[in-house]
C-alpha cells in the first residue's frame, strides 16, 4: 500500500472514535447510568445498617417459670450483652426454633441450659449467661483480662467490607457493561457491518475496554467516598496507588468480560455465563467474610481468582497502607486474568 | 478493466448447497445486479464477494486483488451495505458517520457525506429516531465514507415506500456517474431494470440468464400479454415457471 498520510476527513484515531460511541451509548442510557451510580451507593447503606460500626447484637434470653427466676432475671438484667424476654412458657420450643430467644434457662438449681449448639448466638448466650450466674453465685476469679476491643476505625467490619464492595462494583459493571454492549452489537449485525470495513479487531475489542475505564472513577470513587464521609473508613494508602489497583482491576476483569462475550449470541446466553462466572466468586473471594475460611487445598485457586486478587490488593492498600511494591503479586495475577481474557477474546471472537 | 469477478463458487450449509458454481463478471463503471427469489443464494454470493464468507470452492477477485492477499486494501477501497444491520440506535448520524470514516485513510469529508445522501438537516438526530429511508440512506453513507472504488449493496431498498426507493436509485445513479462500480442484489424487477447496465438472474444458488436487462426481456420474444411490456419477471417466469416474489 501506499505510504500517503492518512487522512481521516476530520474524525480520531479508531480506537477514540470507537470508545466514544460506547460511552455516548452507555451515557444515553438512564438506566445503566443510574444502576451505575446507585447500586455502590444502594448497597453499601444496607451493609452500613447491617452492620453498625460500634455495639454488638445482645444475646436474647428468657427464662421459664421457676423459684429461681426471680433472682436469674435480676442477676442478668444488670449484665452487659444480654437481654431478657418474656415468652409465655407454651410459646417457648417455638422461639428456640425459630432463633428468636438465643437460650432458654430453666430455673433448676443448678440451672438447665436448653439451647441449640449449632447456632453460635446460643453458644455465645450460654458463655455469657453462665458466666454472669456463676459471677453472681461467688465464683472467684483467677484473674482478670485485659481487653481492646476494636472501636478503631480502620479495623471494623464495615471498613473491611469496603473494599470488598469496591471490587464487587468494579467487577459487576466492567463485565456487564462489556457484555450485554457486545452481544447487543452481534444480535443487531452490528459488529458483522463493521468488520466490512477497514477497522481493526483489536481496537474495536480495546476500545470496548477503554469506553469502561472513564467509568472507573465514579464506580469505585463512589462506594469509596461513601465509605470515607458516611463511616469513617481511613484510606491509608496513596490515591495513587488506590488507583492503579482500582485501574488493573478494570482491565483485567475488562478482559475476562470480553471473553466470556466473545461467543454468546443472546442476552440469555451472556447472562448464564456471567452468573456463573461472577456468583462463585462473591461467595469464595472474600467479599464479606474472609475467603481463609475455605480449606487449605482450595486456596491456590482462590487466590488466583481476579477477585480476590483485587479485593486482597484494595484492602492492602486501604486499610493497611501498603505501598505499589507490596501488592504486585495481586496486579501479575490481575494482569495475567486481563491479556489473558484479550487475548484469547480476540482469537475465538464471532464478529457474525 | 475488471471490477469484481468470480469464477465457480460454491458454498454449502451442511447438506443445503447455498451457491452452486456460480460465475460472473462485472467491469470496472458498471452496475450489476443478482437478481432472484428470497434464498437463491444472492446474499451469500454477495457476502463471499465482500470476504465476509469463505467459499467452499472457487474464485474471487475484486479490483486485480484477491482477499486472502490483499485484505487490508480491499477493505480500504470497497464499501459495503448489508441487509440486517442496524445501527446503533442512540448515536447520531454524524456521529456514526465520524465513527465509519476514521476506519479510511481516505474518503470524503462529513459534510459531503451528508450532502450526497440528503440527511444534513437530520445531523444531530439518533439513529433510532430515523424513518426507513433515511435510515437507509445513512447506510449507504457509511459505505460511501472511504470514497470506494467498489459499491456492494444487499436489497437496498427491501421494505422502503416508493419515494425513498426513487431518491436511493439517485443516490446511485450520482455514483455510478462518478466512475464507481456498483454491485446489487434485488428481488425487484424494476430496481434491476432502472440501475443495473447487466442483471444475473440467480436461482438455487446458478446463474440462470446473465444480460442486459432490455436484452433478456427481447429474448422472450414479443410480449405475450399484449398489453403489459414485458420485464425481468416475465424472463424469470418464462425460465423457471415461478415468480420471484410469491405474492
Amino acid at each position: 500500500m501506499t505510504n500517503e498520510p492518512i487522512d481521516r476527513g476530520g474524525s480520531w484515531h479508531p480506537l477514540i472514535e470507537l470508545a466514544l460511541a460506547r460511552l455516548r451509548e452507555f451515557a444515553r442510557e438512564p438506566e445503566a447510568v443510574f444502576w451505575a451510580f446507585i447500586f455502590p451507593i444502594l448497597i453499601s447503606v444496607t451493609m452500613a445498617a447491617a452492620f453498625p460500626g460500634s455495639g454488638s447484637k445482645p444475646a436474647i434470653v428468657a427464662i421459664g417459670p421457676g423459684m429461681a427466676a426471680t433472682a436469674i432475671r435480676a442477676t442478668l438484667a444488670h449484665t452487659l450483652g444480654i437481654t431478657v424476654r418474656e415468652i409465655p412458657a407454651d410459646d417457648e420450643a417455638r422461639a428456640l426454633r425459630e432463633g428468636e430467644v438465643h437460650l432458654l434457662i430453666v430455673p433448676t438449681d443448678p440451672p438447665t441450659y436448653r439451647f441449640d449448639p449449632a447456632r453460635d448466638e446460643s453458644r455465645i448466650a450460654r458463655l455469657l449467661v453462665d458466666n454472669a450466674l456463676k459471677k453472681a453465685a461467688g465464683r472467684a476469679e483467677p484473674w482478670s483480662a485485659r481487653e481492646e476491643p476494636l472501636q478503631v476505625a480502620g479495623s471494623r467490619y464495615v471498613d473491611w467490607l469496603i473494599p470488598g464492595i469496591v471490587g464487587l462494583n468494579i467487577m459487576g459493571t466492567s463485565m456487564w457493561g462489556i457484555g450485554f454492549s457486545i452481544v447487543q452489537a452481534r444480535m443487531r449485525k452490528l459488529l458483522k457491518r463493521l468488520i466490512a470495513s477497514p477497522m481493526r479487531k483489536s481496537e474495536y475489542l480495546l476500545a470496548q475496554i477503554g469506553g469502561r475505564l472513564v467509568l472507573l472513577a465514579p464506580e469505585a470513587g463512589v462506594p469509596l467516598l461513601f465509605g470515607v464521609l458516611a463511616l469513617g473508613m481511613p484510606i491509608r494508602g496513596s490515591l495513587v496507588t488506590t488507583s492503579i489497583v482500582c485501574l488493573v482491576g478494570a482491565l483485567a476483569f475488562g478482559g475476562v468480560g470480553l471473553l466470556l462475550a466473545s461467543r454468546a449470541r443472546t442476552f440469555e446466553a451472556i447472562s448464564g455465563l456471567m452468573n456463573l462466572t461472577m456468583v462463585p466468586m462473591w461467595i469464595v473471594s472474600g467479599v464479606f467474610f474472609s475467603s481463609s475460611n475455605f480449606p487449605p487445598a482450595v486456596q491456590p485457586v482462590i487466590q488466583a481468582l481476579p477477585l480476590t486478587a483485587l479485593i486482597n490488593a484494595l484492602r492492602s492498600v486501604v486499610l493497611e497502607g501498603a505501598g505499589l511494591q507490596s501488592v504486585l503479586r495481586e496486579l501479575a495475577v490481575l494482569s495475567v486474568w486481563g491479556v489473558g481474557g484479550f487475548t484469547l477474546a480476540l482469537r475465538i471472537f464471532r464478529w457474525r | 478493466m475488471v471490477g469484481v469477478s468470480c469464477t465457480n463458487l460454491v458454498k454449502r450449509y451442511g447438506d443445503v448447497v447455498a451457491v452452486d458454481g456460480l460465475s460472473f463478471r462485472v467491469d470496472r463503471g458498471e452496475c450489476f445486479g443478482l437478481l432472484g427469489p428470497n434464498g437463491a443464494g444472492k446474499t451469500t454470493t454477495i457476502e463471499i464477494l465482500e470476504g465476509l464468507l469463505e467459499p467452499d470452492a472457487g474464485d474471487v477477485e475484486i479490483l486485480g486483488l484477491k482477499w486472502r492477499t490483499h485484505e487490508r486494501e480491499l477493505r480500504q477501497r470497497l464499501g459495503v451495505q448489508l441487509q440486517e444491520t442496524q445501527l446503533a440506535e442512540k448515536l447520531t448520524v454524524e456521529e456514526t458517520l465520524r465513527l465509519f470514516r476514521s476506519f479510511y485513510h481516505r474518503g470524503r469529508t462529513l459534510d459531503e457525506m451528508l450532502r450526497i445522501v440528503e440527511l444534513e438537516s437530520k445531523r444531530r438526530s439518533w439513529v433510532g429516531k430515523l424513518s426507513g429511508g433515511q435510515k437507509q440512506r445513512l447506510a449507504v453513507a457509511c459505505a460511501l465514507a472511504g470514497d470506494p472504488d467498489v459499491l456492494f449493496l444487499d436489497e437496498p431498498t427491501t421494505g422502503l415506500d416508493p419515494q425513498s426507493r426513487r431518491q436511493l436509485w439517485a443516490l446511485l445513479a450520482q455514483f455510478r456517474e462518478q466512475g464507481g462500480t456498483l454491485l446489487l442484489t434485488t428481488h425487484y424487477m424494476d430496481e434491476a431494470e432502472t440501475l443495473c447496465d447487466r442483471v444475473a438472474i440467480v436461482d438455487h444458488g446458478r446463474v440462470i440468464a446473465e444480460g442486459a436487462p432490455r436484452e433478456l426481456i427481447a429474448s422472450l420474444g414479443a410480449p405475450r400479454v399484449v398489453t403489459h411490456q414485458g420485464t425481468l419477471e416475465d424472463v424469470f417466469v418464462a425460465l423457471t415457471g415461478r415468480h420471484l416474489r410469491e405474492e
